[in-house]
């Protein structure tokens, strides 16, 4: 190997890393090196992820030029003669003890961050974050309003069928909305197998154990839409639970509240409503056919014949086939000890209708059974 | 065995005079030793031959978990999902990381144990032939069972390879039976292999080979065993926990029936932590073998350099909660971690300390291994100053289950333990086989891997900051353009391999120029004293250490 | 195993030779024990992790038996709030609420909280529920007199029910929490509570 060659090599390989380095710190772009955020502790966050890279920057440098030097100077082929020590204790021990210095240097502002992080005065707003397979569940705790929040990409732009769009894989249908200027409180938790929400706007990344409940808190200052998405793998569609929140003035978060409750409270009337009615049967499979595409075929894919060995097939299924109450009730209440959730709460009794409608006549299972609204709340409910 | 060649030489002879040992290996040859064919590898107790079977097994399993690599960054090329389905991307991930550990890394590193600490200690053999050969053998079928479940209906394991409950129990396809008994096998296997490396160096070495003469190599997987002793009982349990959970009703990590999926992360970090040790102190070893060499000079610091490996092993077994930071732990136990593992960084950075100071006023050459030693420190060194800012905790919520990990533990583990056991074997190979390997070739191989793998794992560190996470099968369009990159690198890194293969299989096949038995001029070392290459049977009468 | 005396032990076994086959057996037990040890010890975990938690309080659950009120002081200055939340697990069909969303307690007052169970459904089920504390250290000083997560919780088809849970705050509790939340998660365990009484009745 030429010795010279070598050198060209490495040094500009050095150059081409250290030059996206500089490129990351210089122009900020956001996809090159962390974001600052939009809260306090975010920014304090950001401080010292540079503090921490300028230190390491400089270890490094110190450590490299050391061997680079020797590399050039103490060569056999420039006749270098090799000397005799092998040990130094006074260097040994230099070199243990100014490590640790440097440790302390960089842990301090580390535990002093930590300890605001742990702020426990109390919160202006608290949401409960529950994660399932594969979407967010938001709870308000001092309003009526709670909600999904599920990816909003088309499978067509994930299919490569169509184009993508801006925010592919990090839009959601109904974002979590929150107040400026206030403390928020996350309690987080999950329905199935470990989830992770973060967002990396607020430096927020908190597990969500199934059982438990974790506790975050963030105080944004400026108002916008921040996307994160989910940390933990959570199963198949662990890449495709996105998490976006929209930041709001204090007045425009109190009218999206009353604006949300009255929402909740006109379904619930429509819902009422919707059980004294009956719907066709091209109507029902049409909405059918929309519920299942958007909640069901993640896991019993869009043709009904699921992923065997994993998740069990619907096309020609003794259960969407014969027993309609059966067919209903794993709907409503899940399967427990599987991963098949309850949709009560995530559908409404006529999309549940719709559904099994859809189920039971689509793929060939032409059963022409007609399942109504009505009947969904004969077996949620106990009542006619 | 070794027994009955004995009978045949009278004990008169002096094993360091090299044509003696050299009649040694035609005697067995010929009379009564190795039998041809398939049983010869099936039935042999040598820890040569073993040594061999451990490393060509390391080998295709590193072209079987890269393949898998490929996979992964050929979905990842672009985004959207056009490859393979998420699921079998799960897979895909999951199997890679399994195999990349317990089938490439863990093998290779015993491997070279069972080649050469007999031969830096001046022992004839390991200390238990037949369990050697045991702990190989049940070693491929360990893995066929892993591949194997990839067919079966609802696909292999696709939970990670952290197999973090309940996604690995109740929310796992049947075939996690299979995983959790693969595992079995590779726990027993290597709990073996750790028990033939400790009693072949506490019981065999050689007169006047005390403990502070044995070669680094010898020392660090001394240590490294020890960790194997400890740990792989622990993820014996916990696979065991996880079969019992998902299949006989206990509930351990089951919050329903009192248990607690936290745990399951406790126990199996127990594990993982010292586990990363395990892959990455034997690299130690061999980077403080070859650094002296090259550099014409002994190594600086040598009983630092045993200590601080004793005090990174120590340490291990206190730092595993920095893989939980995000699991909602009290920030008392935060800080306490933190500080634990920035502990970790003085005895590596003594160590690196150490090999610069070997190098400081030498004679220094550039050979292959030399050449792999010197990338391994660099590269090991960014690997480990990332680690360094993954256990700043409150940074570490914005890094956790990033692909800034990712790069981080591929820089430890590709460029760090794969480019040592690639040096290692540079440095050894001739000695192995008797002749000088294709430079050439090695130099191609050198240079082509050097620089694909820094385009496949740098620009990791950019997307895992700008927040892309891993174990994702697509990802948002901002990260498209250092993915490409990454992609490319992939593949360009995994083509290299190819080069490798041929010069081994060339290497294999005898051919080249002799070499002497020093085969490095600065070499020095029990190993470098037996002829090349080395006879079957090597110190059978010990030699004398001074 | 470094000292000078066994290196020299090892020295002269060499010495005398390879030819007589070395016994390994002491150092080949000393470490399977090591690794049985090391085994037991992966299990030994699980209940050394409940201790830790109950002494620490680092997963936020509470204890799973009845506390005994010792009469202590009312310490009227300080006031927490406690919330309550209530969830089903998925697989759970049962509604269940808190009566008491919120209360605001002095440290060492008894308190009283209902919660709200129907089965909606035609079939029994049998529940269980699972607490969780946060902040996790908050559980050290939440002592419950009573509560229906100490025992399964059975409901014919359609039956409801209000559950008590008697509960104070002891006045230990640190100066900085002023408030936390108290999560129960309904669990329907019926299944595997079924599973235990087949067991018994073939034994």
């Amino acid at each position: 190997m030429k010795f010279s060659s070598f050198i060209s090599y490495m040094s500009v390989l050095l150059i081409v890393c250290l030059s996206f380095a500089a490129q990351a710190i210089d122009t900020g772009r956001s996809n090159l090196n962390m974001r600052p955020g939009v809260s306090g502790i975010s920014n304090q966050v950001y401080d010292l992820h540079m503090l921490m890279f300028y230190v390491c920057i400089a270890i490094g440098v110190v450590v490299f030029t050391f061997m680079f030097y020797s590399m050039v100077v103490h060569r056999k082929s420039k006749g270098a003669k090799a000397a005799n020590f092998h040990e130094n204790l006074t260097v040994e021990v230099v070199w243990t003890i100014v490590p640790f210095v440097i440790l302390i240097f960089m842990a301090v502002p580390a535990a002093y961050t930590l300890i605001d992080m742990e702020d426990v005065s109390k919160p202006d707003v608290t949401v409960l974050v529950t994660g399932s397979q594969w979407k967010w569940h938001y709870k308000y705790m001092d309003n009526d309003v709670e909600y999904f929040s599920v990816l909003a990409t088309e499978q067509g732009q994930i299919r490569n069928q169509l184009t993508k769009t801006q925010n592919y894989l990090l839009e959601v249908d109904r974002p979590l909305v929150i107040p400026t200027g206030k403390k928020i409180r996350f309690l987080i938790t999950s329905d199935d197998v470990i989830h992770s929400w973060w967002m990396p706007d607020f430096a927020i990344k908190k597990d969500a154990n199934p059982g438990f409940i974790n506790e975050a808190w963030t105080n944004v200052n400026s108002p916008g839409v921040y996307r994160g998405q989910c940390a933990e793998l959570c199963g198949k569609d662990h890449g495709f639970m996105p998490i976006v929140v929209v930041a709001k003035e204090p007045a425009q978060y109190d009218a999206w509240v009353a604006e949300q409750e009255a929402i909740a409270q006109r379904a619930r009337d429509e819902e009422q409503r919707l059980l004294s009615m009956n719907m066709s049967m091209d109507e029902l499979m049409s909405q059918g056919e929309k519920v299942y595409g958007a909640v069901c075929a993640a896991c019993h894919m869009p043709n009904g014949e699921g992923l065997p060995g994993v998740f069990p097939a619907l096309k020609g299924s003794a259960l969407a086939l014969e027993d309609i109450p059966g067919h209903i009730r794993i709907i409503v209440e899940g399967s427990p000890g599987t991963s098949m959730a309850s949709f009560a709460k995530q559908l409404t009794m006529s999309e549940i209708a719709a559904v099994v409608t859809y189920e039971r006549n689509a793929w060939g299972n032409d059963t022409g059974d007609i399942v109504q609204a009505k009947d969904i709340n004969a077996i949620m409910y106990g009542k006619e | 065995m070794v027994s009955t060649t004995d009978t045949t030489h009278s004990g008169d002879h002096d094993a360091d005079t090299q044509d003696h040992v050299a009649s040694d290996h035609i005697d067995d040859h010929h009379h009564h030793e190795a039998p041809y064919g398939i049983s010869r590898w099936l039935l042999t107790t040598n820890h040569k031959d073993i040594g061999t079977l451990y490393l060509w097994f390391a080998f295709i399993m590193f072209l079987v978990g890269g393949a898998m690599a490929m996979v992964i960054r050929a979905e990842l090329f672009q985004p959207g999902l056009q490859i393979v389905e998420p699921n079998f991307f799960n897979q895909m991930t999951t199997v890679h990381g399994l195999i990349m550990v317990f089938g490439a890394v863990m093998p290779a590193f015993t491997g070279l144990a069972n080649w050469m600490i007999p031969l830096m200690i001046g022992a004839p053999d390991m200390a238990l032939p037949r369990m050697n050969n045991w702990s190989f053998w049940i070693l491929p079928f360990a893995f066929l069972i892993l591949l194997s479940s990839l067919f079966m209906e609802g696909g292999g394991p696709a939970f990670g390879w952290t197999f973090y409950a309940p996604l690995s129990t109740t929310y796992s396809s049947d075939s996690t039976a299979l995983f959790v008994f693969s595992v079995h096998i590779m726990g027993i296997s290597s709990i073996m292999g750790a028990i033939n490396v400790i009693v072949t160096i506490f019981n065999m070495r050689a007169p006047g080979m005390t403990y502070m003469k044995m070669p680094l190599f010898v020392w660090t997987w001394l240590i490294t065993a020890f960790l194997l002793i400890a740990v792989m009982p622990v993820l014996a349990a916990a696979v065991t926990m996880v079969l019992t959970d998902k299949f006989f009703g206990t509930s351990f990590f089951d919050a329903a029936g009192g248990g607690d999926p936290v745990l399951f992360q406790h126990i199996f970090w127990f594990f993982g932590h010292p586990e990363v040790y395990i892959m990455i102190l034997p690299a130690f070893g061999i980077i403080s073998q070859i650094v002296p060499t090259f550099s014409r000079k002994k190594l600086f610091g040598y009983a630092s350099m045993v200590y601080a490996t004793g005090a990174i092993a120590l340490l291990s077994f206190i730092v595993w909660g920095h893989h939980m930071f995000t699991t909602g732990m009290p920030v008392e136990y935060e800080i306490f971690f933190m500080f634990a593992t920035m502990l970790v960084s003085v005895p590596t950075g003594v160590k690196v300390f150490n090999w610069v100071a070997t190098m400081w006023r030498g004679s220094i050459s550039f050979e292959i291994p030399m050449m792999f030693a010197i990338a391994f420190i660099v590269l090991f060194t960014i690997g480990g100053l990332s680690g360094l800012m993954l256990a700043i905790v409150p940074a570490d919520f914005q890094y956790h289950d990033t692909y800034f990990v990712v790069a981080h533990f591929h820089y430890v583990l590709v460029t760090g333990a794969i480019f040592s056991i690639m040096a290692a074997v540079y440095y050894w190979l001739p000695k192995w086989t008797g002749k000088m390997f294709d430079i050439t070739l090695a130099k191609w191989h050198f240079w082509c891997s050097l620089v694909s793998v820094n385009v496949l794992f740098f620009p990791m560190h950019f997307v895992g900051l700008a927040g892309m996470p891993r174990r994702i099968p697509d990802y948002a369009l901002q990260f498209a353009d250092f993915n490409k990159w990454i992609s490319v690198g992939g593949f360009a890194f995994g083509l290299s391999q190819l080069i490798f293969l041929a010069l081994i299989i060339k290497a294999c096949r005898h051919q080249g120029e002799s070499v002497s038995s020093q085969v490095w001029d600065g070499a020095e070392g029990l190993e470098w004293e037996i002829p090349s290459p080395a006879p079957y049977h090597t110190f059978e009468t010990p030699p004398i250490v001074r | 195993m470094q000292d000078n005396k066994h290196d020299d032990e090892v020295d002269k076994s060499a010495h005398a030779g390879v030819r007589t086959p070395l016994d390994h057996t002491k150092t080949v037990n000393k470490i399977l024990l090591l690794v049985a040890g090391m085994f037991c010890f992966a299990f030994a975990l699980v209940p050394l992790y409940d201790v830790f938690c109950k002494v620490t309080g680092i997963n936020g659950k509470t204890n799973t038996e009845a506390a005994v009120y010792t009469a202590t002081d009312i310490d009227e200055t300080r006031t927490i709030t406690v919330d309550f939340i209530t969830r089903t697990n998925s697989g759970m069909p049962w509604e269940f609420t808190a009566q008491t969303r919120k209360i605001d307690v002095h440290p060492g007052q008894m308190n009283e909280v209902a919660f709200y169970v129907r089965n909606p459904t035609n079939r029994d089920i049998i529940a269980q529920a699972v607490p969780s504390v946060s902040p996790g250290t908050a559980a050290l000083y939440l002592n419950k007199t009573e509560c229906f997560c100490f025992q399964h919780q059975p409901l014919k088809a359609g039956e409801e029910a209000l559950m008590p849970m008697v509960f104070y705050v002891d006045p230990q509790l640190p100066e900085d929490i002023t408030f936390f939340t108290l999560q129960y998660t309904l669990y329907d365990i019926t299944r595997t509570v079924d599973k235990d009484t087949v067991d018994v009745a073939m034994n």
